[in-house]
This record gives structure tokens, C-alpha cells and sequence, in this order.
């Protein structure tokens, strides 16, 4: 067992777990944050896309002792009030669907623009969205709520 | 702005799920809860000659070691295929025996043999590690062509050679004769490749049994949450119906795979009442690669026979299914009433037959993935017409448009009547969309760079809402295709829409309401839209096949009719006017011609208030209704796709898609669209990249998205979509459907382009770089011959 203790969306949260559990089962199961999803066993997919120390990380990826003393950010502590202009990007250019990727592509994009900048052209967006895996929407409107998300950060 | 039909209104349900929200269920968490883990055959074909589960028993946290003498010890009964298919002798379908957990035999990888219950998921999985089967490893098979062939590993005794049934459709010897007396021939084997559906949320089940009450709880990742507590408790006795409520709360997906019920919502529930805790399993990606129902995977030979004027005469089809190593609910309909009925495509053809053999073979069940039969039959006729049109040296789209049905209705031979439709209004459209003129000097440029270009088209045609019930009852459905709606107007006004389509995506909570705006004036935002609990929604068929537009849409419309002449005759009373002289728009309830007026609250209110009714009128506003349709409905359409070929690396590059569809009446063209540019995506990764690979022993090869090739945003480009109308006469919106077009219109699109670029017609699917590469190298070498 190990006792990990870290900072997740703004508030100080400890508990012990077995030295086998993934961060994303920390924030999952401990913590009760279903927002962040897993959709694989392999790192592929980017449904668990949390931001660790202010950079994206796949939380399947993670053990959860390794975020001990981190500062973690999920879907749920995105916004600063009721909406992150990315999440409201998404809603406005229709970027979702089903919705169980969703919440990995918003952390993913915020990111994005937080190392690339606001200006983000398609195939830019296109490449860096490589980890993030959606069956639904072909990525189109995924794209367009990427690129208007960004201009409004 | 108005939120009526048309219009573009933002999604309700976006809210939740952009916050993360939404609840899914595997973010549901009972208070006693304990979780699953199923102990899968490692062999695609062995018999269990026993089960050790001593040690397991004994680990950590362990509740239960459960397995399938135990499971049909307590009456669980076999899973079965729902929809009886006959061979063309008359022979009943050879259905092999199913249980939710092997016991005899194990028939593929995956197959389930027992399940560890425990108090975490680690040490279910830890648990179900040390349940020691010991396996008789038999020879397995895993293509439909060889599980046929004389000696081939026999999977089920009930089915001998493997085969499940013979059966045919259309006039066997007229076609042969037209295709005897033909001036051209095209004839081609085609393969549709096996995919796996992948909805990005695995499937998941989470039971609870409450003994003192003996009632059963099941949340879990359904299209159909009624057509599974229906089968659960009629045809597997886990429950009894009334003791069985089936909850599908947020579901991450569907694309098919989510219809059927499979052997761990079975396994959960039963593990529920044997352990009196709640039991919940979530599958792993690999789980859900062995076990989601595939798609697909047809092997066909096919002759077209053509006139001297390039009309069709005849079309012939041999097609081998293979249905996997069990069936799936509906897996005898995709190969036949889904698939050959669709084989007239866009063309007027008199003579159409089609043979099909569907096969047992070592591999996962196969079933329905989005479009289900109808992508099998396009992508056959339009390489075909792609290939007759090079070889009778015509244009394409000129042999395509010489061919299309223009008058409607039109009664092809193979069933289907289409209702409407405009086939050159489409590809005129889709045309100009692509610039299809100037594709030569695009051509040219491209081969300046090096690049070898190509353009290819495909005009589909489908059947969805599928139905009516007393049709597909004759054609050995086990279930009606109806949708029910109940409308619930509350005294204050608002309304709840109760609603037996499930959504999984497709933004009903928006589309639903846009009907209420339309038809009251009311803002959106005063609809709940209600669905996927047996509880609370009294019965529906699901959402699959495109329905919940032209079906589910149609049942909401019934019930608003109900409502709105209740309503009327309510108003009429309380303003002393006539009841034909009421008027309802924008939320206001009027005496048309007078400036007397009611609020549509006040009118909803006095329907409780019960003060002031019409004589011998119930009090209330709560109406329901069950809609049949009288036919299918035929969306169509036609795409463009134009590629650039890497011919070093052989990689193909789409440059642009273009969509143009006739999908009836649109009530949100933002969520249409969307519906298409996911399809094609789904298309254009069975063309280009996605493939379940057997070896021979029947390991799946792709059982992780380190090994299956999803198809990612750089794989793919934006779309070009737009419509061209023609209204469905057959429900009372005009709607024709649109979940599943972009599926079945893309993959010929996309290899007719590439065959195109490269100039060699030998080239399956997916169209991987090696494949695509190879086929460069023998035009080359064929080139050099010459």
C-alpha cells in the first residue's frame, strides 16, 4: 500500500492505495470523478486525459503514487467559472457526440494550445490529436471546435 | 430564434458531458458493490475436460467462483439468434447451442467458461487467473470458406458442415439466362473485410438483487434497454419481466454492438441473486475486441450482365457469411433481409438473385455494425458498376445515371418497394460538390509532384426503420419494429417526452424537443426528454438501424396529435369558442380571428385543475402512442472520394470527401451532419485501415489499439456534406433516416479511388500502404510484360 497525497482540481486529497492503482483509478474510484474515462488497456485511446503539473498525461499511464505531491486538473476543475471557452467550443460547434471521449479531447486540446499557442491550424490540430481516439463525430467538427476553442483562450 | 424542425439548435446534452458529467455505466457504484471477472478460453476451439477452482476460491477478497453447470444448474437458458432464418429447401436454420458460460466445448477465443466474483476488480482479475480449465485443444477453423470445406473442424453438432442455412432470394434461373444473353459480363470475388465495431466505451453491467423483494437491477451499455429486459427474462429466465428493471444511462456509443444481449449481463444478474451483492463487470478494450460482435466479413463471387446500351440485365451473387462461433440476436438478418435486398442498389434491374451460405467458424460472433448488410451489398454493386465502367470504357457516372430508377414508387425484385427518392438529383450535386470536371488537370498536377491521383464514386441506397412489424414478422423477426412515445404535459405547461429510442449519441434529447417547439412554440429548454429505464418508459424497440427519426420521431408525433386535440378541445371550453377555431403557436393557445387567448400553462393547468373540462372529459394531459410504419424508407445519396497515392510507400491520402444525401425531412442538419461525418469515418476506416485478423489457429492478432488500426484525425480530411430532399411519404415527418449512410456509401468510394489512381482493379479492403503498394508493382509489372 501506498499513501499518496496530491492536489486535484484546487483541493488537497490523500488516500491509500495499492501500489498497483493507476491514477486514473484514484481519481475514478477514490475521488469519484467519473469525468475522466477509460476507453483502452494500452494508452491509445486519450478518454483518461488529465492534466498533471499543468501537462497533459494519460492518467491509465500513471501510477497514482507517481502523482504524489502533483498537482492534478480533470475535466471537473477545468473551468475557472461555469465553462472553459473550450468546453463551450465544443458544445457550439457540435465536437461531441456520445461523449465518453469528450472529456479527454477537451484536456487534450486545452493543452494543446497551452504549448502551441491559440493559432492553430488542421493539420496541426489533426497531428497533435493523435493520442485521442473518437468514434463518432470522424473528427470533423472535433477539429473546428479545436480551432474556435483556441482563438478564445 | 426558432428551435422548430430545420433549424440548427445546440445539443441539450452537451452540458454533462463537456463538464464530465454524464453517467455512464461504469460510474455507477452500488452500495454493496462487488465486481466481475470472466475466465475466457485462451484456445479458439477446445473441449473443457474440467475446472479447478480451489485456489481461486481460496485468494484474497474472493466471493464467489461461478461457473456454467452451475449457471444452466439454475435454469439459465441458452442464448439464441432472434430472428429465424429458413433455407431455401425449407429447413429451419442449424442454431448450435449458446450457454452465457461454456461448459461442454469452448468455440473462440474469449469464449467465457467462468466467473470470478470479488471485492475489487484487481482481485477479481488476480482470482480469475488461478481458475486452472484444463482444455482438450481442438483443431479450430476461422474463415467461412474453409470452415465449408470436406474435413473442416466441426464447431456445432447441430450444425453439420458448419452450416447454418442455404437460403436464397430473387429468381435464380431468369437471372442466369439475362446474364447468358448479356453483351458484357463485369464479373468479380469480393471480400468484406471484418471489422470490430469499437464504441469508445467498453461495454459494462452492473446488477443488483434486492432479495426481500426479489426484484433485479441492471444498469448496463444497451441501444435497446426493453428489448433486453424482454429477452433476459422470456428466453433466459434470469428474471421474471416485472421483477427486471434495465437501466441504459449515458451509453458511449453503440454502432451495433450494444443491441445484443451477451453472457455477462446474463452472468451479472444471476451472480446477483447466487451472491445477494451487487455485481458489476466492465470490459477491458481487449475484452471487448474478443467479444463485441464484429462486422461484416462476407466472401461474395458476382456477375453484372450488361446490354449493348449498358443496361443492366442481371445480377448474380454467391455470398458466404461467416457468423462467428455463435449466433448473435441478429445475425441471421444481416447477411440476407439486411444485405440482399438491397442488391438492386440505384438501378433498375429485372432479374436479381442472390445465394447466401452463413457459416459457424472459431472466431467471435458477428452481427450488425452500423448499416448491417446494406454497406455489403453497396460496396459489391458500386465496384461493380466502378468495374463495368472501365471495362465497357464509359464514364462512371454516365453508366450509373443510364441505370437509375427514376419513377416512383419502384418494386425491385428482391422485396424492397422504394417510396422516393431523386438518384440524379444527388449526383449531379455530389458532381459539382467535387469539381468533378476538372479532376483531369488535378490528375496532371498531382503526377507533376509524383503523386498518383484518383477519384472514385459510389450512389448507394438503404433501407432503415425497419419494419413494418407484421412484415418482419412473416421474414422470421422474433420481435415487432414498432417505437412508442409517451408525451406528459405537466399542469405549468412543460413537457416530458417519454421515449422507447435510446440515445447513444445521436442528441435525441435535442432533436425530440425541437418537435415540441415546432409544434406548441415552446423554448426547448421547457422538454425533458426521457429514456433508456424500463421503469419509466413502458416499453420501445431501441435504436439501431436508423430508426429512432422515422420511427421513434413518428410515436412522439402520434402522441403530440393526442395532445394537441385534447388541448384544443380544453381551450375551446374554457374561451367558449370551437374547437376547429383554436390555434396553437408560440405558446399561446388562440381563437383564431379574435384576440382571445390563452397561455399554454393556463390551458395545461386547467387540464388538472379539472374545474372547467368539457362534459364527461378526463382530467389531465398525458397522452401515448405505438407507431408501426407501412414500409422501410430509403435513404440514398451519392459520395465522391478523391485520393493521392504515395507510389513509393504506397500510402493513399483522401484530398477531399464529398457527401451529398437524401435523407427526407432534416429536423437538425447540425446533428445530420454529424451522423454523416462519423459514418464516413467508420467507412473510410474499413477501406483504409481497420481489419479483425485470425491466424489460422483463431488468435485475434488485433485485440488492442496497438494491433487494430482506429481511425485517427490525421487519417482523415474534412467533409463536404449537403442534401438533396425528397420527402419520405411514409411517416408523417418525411424523415428517411441518417446514422448509417456514411458507412455504407464511403468504402467503394474510397477503393474505387484508389483503383483509379493506381490502375489496377485488384485491391481489397483495407487498402493498407503494403496492399495498395504491391498493387502498384504488379501495374507496373504488367505494364513492363506488355
Amino acid at each position: 500500500m501506498a499513501s499518496v497525497s496530491m492536489n486535484v482540481n484546487g483541493k488537497t486529497v490523500s488516500g491509500d492505495v495499492e501500489d498497483r492503482t493507476l491514477l486514473v483509478q484514484f481519481i475514478r474510484e477514490n475521488l469519484r470523478l467519473t469525468g475522466t474515462h477509460v476507453g483502452c488497456d494500452t494508452s491509445q485511446c486519450g478518454a483518461c486525459v488529465v492534466h498533471v503539473d499543468g501537462k497533459a498525461v494519460k492518467s491509465c499511464t500513471m501510477l497514482a503514487a507517481q502523482a504524489d505531491g502533483c498537482d492534478v486538473t480533470t475535466i471537473e476543475g477545468l473551468a475557472n467559472g461555469e465553462l472553459h471557452p473550450m468546453q463551450t467550443a465544443f458544445k457550439e460547434n457540435h465536437g461531441l457526440q456520445c461523449g465518453f471521449c469528450t472529456p479527454g479531447m477537451i484536456m487534450a486540446a486545452t493543452d494543446m494550445v497551452n504549448r502551441l499557442g491559440k493559432d492553430l491550424d488542421e493539420a496541426t490540430i489533426r497531428s497533435e490529436l493523435e493520442g485521442n481516439i473518437c468514434r463518432c463525430t470522424g473528427y470533423h467538427n472535433i477539429v473546428k471546435s479545436i480551432q474556435d476553442g483556441a482563438s478564445k483562450m | 430564434m426558432s428551435e422548430g424542425i430545420g433549424a440548427r439548435v445546440l445539443r441539450k446534452e452537451d452540458k454533462r458531458f463537456i463538464t464530465g458529467s454524464g453517467k455512464y455505466t461504469d460510474d455507477v457504484r452500488n452500495e454493496n458493490q462487488c465486481y466481475a471477472a470472466f475466465v475466457r478460453s485462451p484456445h479458439a476451439h477446445a473441449k473443457v475436460k474440467g475446472i479447478d477452482k480451489s485456489a481461486a476460491e481460496a485468494m484474497a477478497g474472493v466471493e464467489a467462483v461461478l461457473d456454467g453447470h452451475q449457471l444452466t444448474g439454475d435454469g439459465i437458458g441458452n442464448i439464441i439468434c432472434g430472428w429465424a432464418v429458413n433455407s431455401k429447401d425449407g429447413s429451419p436454420m442449424n442454431m448450435g447451442a449458446w450457454s452465457a458460460l461454456a461448459t461442454e466445448y469452448v468455440r473462440y477465443v474469449g469464449d467465457a467458461v467462468a466467473v470470478v466474483i470479488a471485492d475489487s476488480p484487481a482481485n477479481a482479475r488476480t482470482a480469475a487467473e488461478a481458475v486452472d480449465v484444463d482444455y482438450e485443444v481442438l483443431e479450430a477453423v476461422v474463415t467461412a470458406d474453409k470452415a465449408l470445406a470436406d474435413g473442416a473442424p466441426q464447431i456445432h453438432p447441430e450444425a453439420p458442415n458448419n452450416l447454418i442455412f442455404d437460403w436464397e432470394i430473387g429468381e435464380k434461373e431468369p437471372t442466369e439466362a439475362a446474364i447468358a444473353g448479356a453483351a458484357y459480363v463485369c464479373e468479380m470475388d469480393i471480400t468484406n473485410n471484418r471489422v470490430a465495431p469499437n464504441p469508445m466505451e467498453p461495454r459494462s453491467a452492473v446488477a443488483a438483487y434486492d432479495p426481500s423483494e426479489e426484484h433485479y437491477t441492471l444498469y448496463t451499455t444497451s441501444q435497446n434497454p426493453h428489448v433486453a429486459r424482454l429477452v433476459l427474462s422470456a428466453f433466459y429466465q434470469v428474471a421474471p419481466e416485472h421483477k427486471l428493471r434495465v437501466i441504459a444511462p449515458d451509453v458511449g456509443g453503440g454502432f451495433g454492438a450494444k443491441i445484443y444481449i451477451y453472457p455477462e449481463e446474463i452472468v451479472c444478474l444471476w451472480a446477483s441473486m447466487k451472491t445477494k451483492r451487487s455485481v458489476k463487470w466492465t470490459a477491458d478494450r481487449t475484452e471487448a475486441f474478443l467479444t463485441d460482435a464484429h462486422g461484416r466479413d462476407h466472401i461474395t463471387t458476382a456477375k453484372m450482365g450488361f446490354d449493348a446500351n449498358n443496361k443492366i440485365v442481371g445480377f448474380q451473387v454467391d455470398t458466404i457469411a461467416n457468423l462467428g462461433a455463435y449466433m448473435s440476436l441478429f445475425s441471421s438478418s444481416v447477411p440476407t433481409y439486411l444485405y440482399a435486398t438491397l442488391l438492386s442498389g440505384q438501378y433498375n434491374i429485372a432479374n436479381v438473385h442472390c445465394n447466401v451460405r452463413t457459416v459457424y467458424t472459431n472466431t467471435t460472433p458477428v452481427d450488425a455494425y452500423r448499416g448491417a448488410g446494406r454497406p455489403e451489398a453497396c460496396y459489391l454493386i458500386e465496384r461493380m458498376m466502378e468495374t463495368a465502367a472501365r471495362e465497357l470504357g464509359v464514364d462512371p457516372a454516365e453508366l450509373r445515371r443510364t441505370n437509375f430508377i427514376t419513377e416512383f414508387p419502384h418494386q425491385t425484385p428482391v422485396i424492397m418497394a422504394y417510396d422516393s427518392g431523386d438518384f440524379g438529383a444527388n449526383l449531379d450535386a455530389a458532381m459539382a460538390a467535387a469539381d468533378w470536371k476538372g479532376f483531369e488537370a488535378r490528375r496532371a498536377e498531382a503526377a507533376s509532384r509524383g503523386k498518383l491521383r484518383g477519384i472514385g464514386m459510389s450512389a448507394y441506397i438503404e433501407a432503415c426503420g425497419i419494419a413494418p412489424s407484421a412484415a418482419v414478422g412473416s421474414l422470421g423477426a422474433g420481435v415487432g419494429l414498432w417505437e412508442s412515445a409517451e408525451v406528459r404535459v405537466n399542469p405549468v405547461g412543460t413537457i416530458e417526452i417519454l421515449t422507447g429510442s435510446h440515445s447513444h449519441g445521436q442528441g435525441h434529447e435535442t432533436t425530440f424537443s425541437q418537435l415540441i417547439s415546432d409544434r406548441f412554440g415552446l423554448p426547448s429548454d421547457n422538454v425533458q426528454v426521457v429514456h433508456g429505464d424500463t421503469d419509466k418508459v413502458q416499453f420501445g424497440m431501441g435504436t439501431y438501424g436508423s430508426r429512432s427519426g422515422a420511427v421513434g420521431m413518428s410515436a412522439i408525433v402520434k402522441a403530440l396529435d393526442k395532445v394537441e386535440a385534447k388541448a384544443k378541445k380544453i381551450a375551446a371550453h374554457m374561451l367558449e369558442a370551437d374547437e376547429g377555431d383554436i390555434v396553437i403557436e408560440n405558446g399561446e393557445v388562440k381563437v383564431a380571428g379574435t384576440d382571445k387567448t390563452l397561455g399554454w400553462h393556463e390551458v395545461c393547468l386547467g387540464a388538472y385543475t379539472a374545474h372547467n373540462l368539457p362534459e364527461g372529459m378526463e382530467p389531465g394531459l398525458k397522452e401515448g402512442a405505438f407507431y408501426d410504419p407501412a414500409n422501410f424508407t430509403f435513404p440514398a445519396g451519392n459520395y465522391i472520394c478523391e485520393v493521392e497515392v504515395d507510389p513509393e510507400t504506397g500510402t493513399t491520402e483522401i484530398i477531399q470527401f464529398v457527401a451529398s444525401d437524401d435523407f427526407g425531412t432534416i429536423i437538425n442538419p447540425m446533428i445530420v451532419e454529424g451522423q454523416v461525418h462519423g459514418g464516413i469515418a467508420q467507412g473510410v476506416g474499413q477501406a483504409l485501415l481497420e481489419q479483425a485478423v485470425y491466424d489460422d489457429s483463431g488468435q485475434l492478432l488485433t485485440g488492442s489499439y496497438m494491433d487494430y488500426t482506429m481511425p485517427r484525425a490525421d487519417d482523415l480530411p474534412s467533409y463536404q456534406v449537403s442534401h438533396e430532399t425528397t420527402v419520405c411519404p411514409g411517416n408523417p415527418l418525411g424523415i428517411k433516416g441518417c446514422g448509417e449512410a456514411g458507412a455504407i456509401g464511403s468504402p467503394p468510394a474510397v477503393i474505387n479511388a484508389i483503383t483509379d489512381a493506381i490502375g489496377n482493379n485488384n485491391l481489397s479492403m483495407p487498402a493498407t500502404p503494403s496492399k495498395v503498394w504491391q498493387a502498384i508493382q504488379e501495374t507496373a509489372a504488367k505494364q513492363a510484360a506488355e
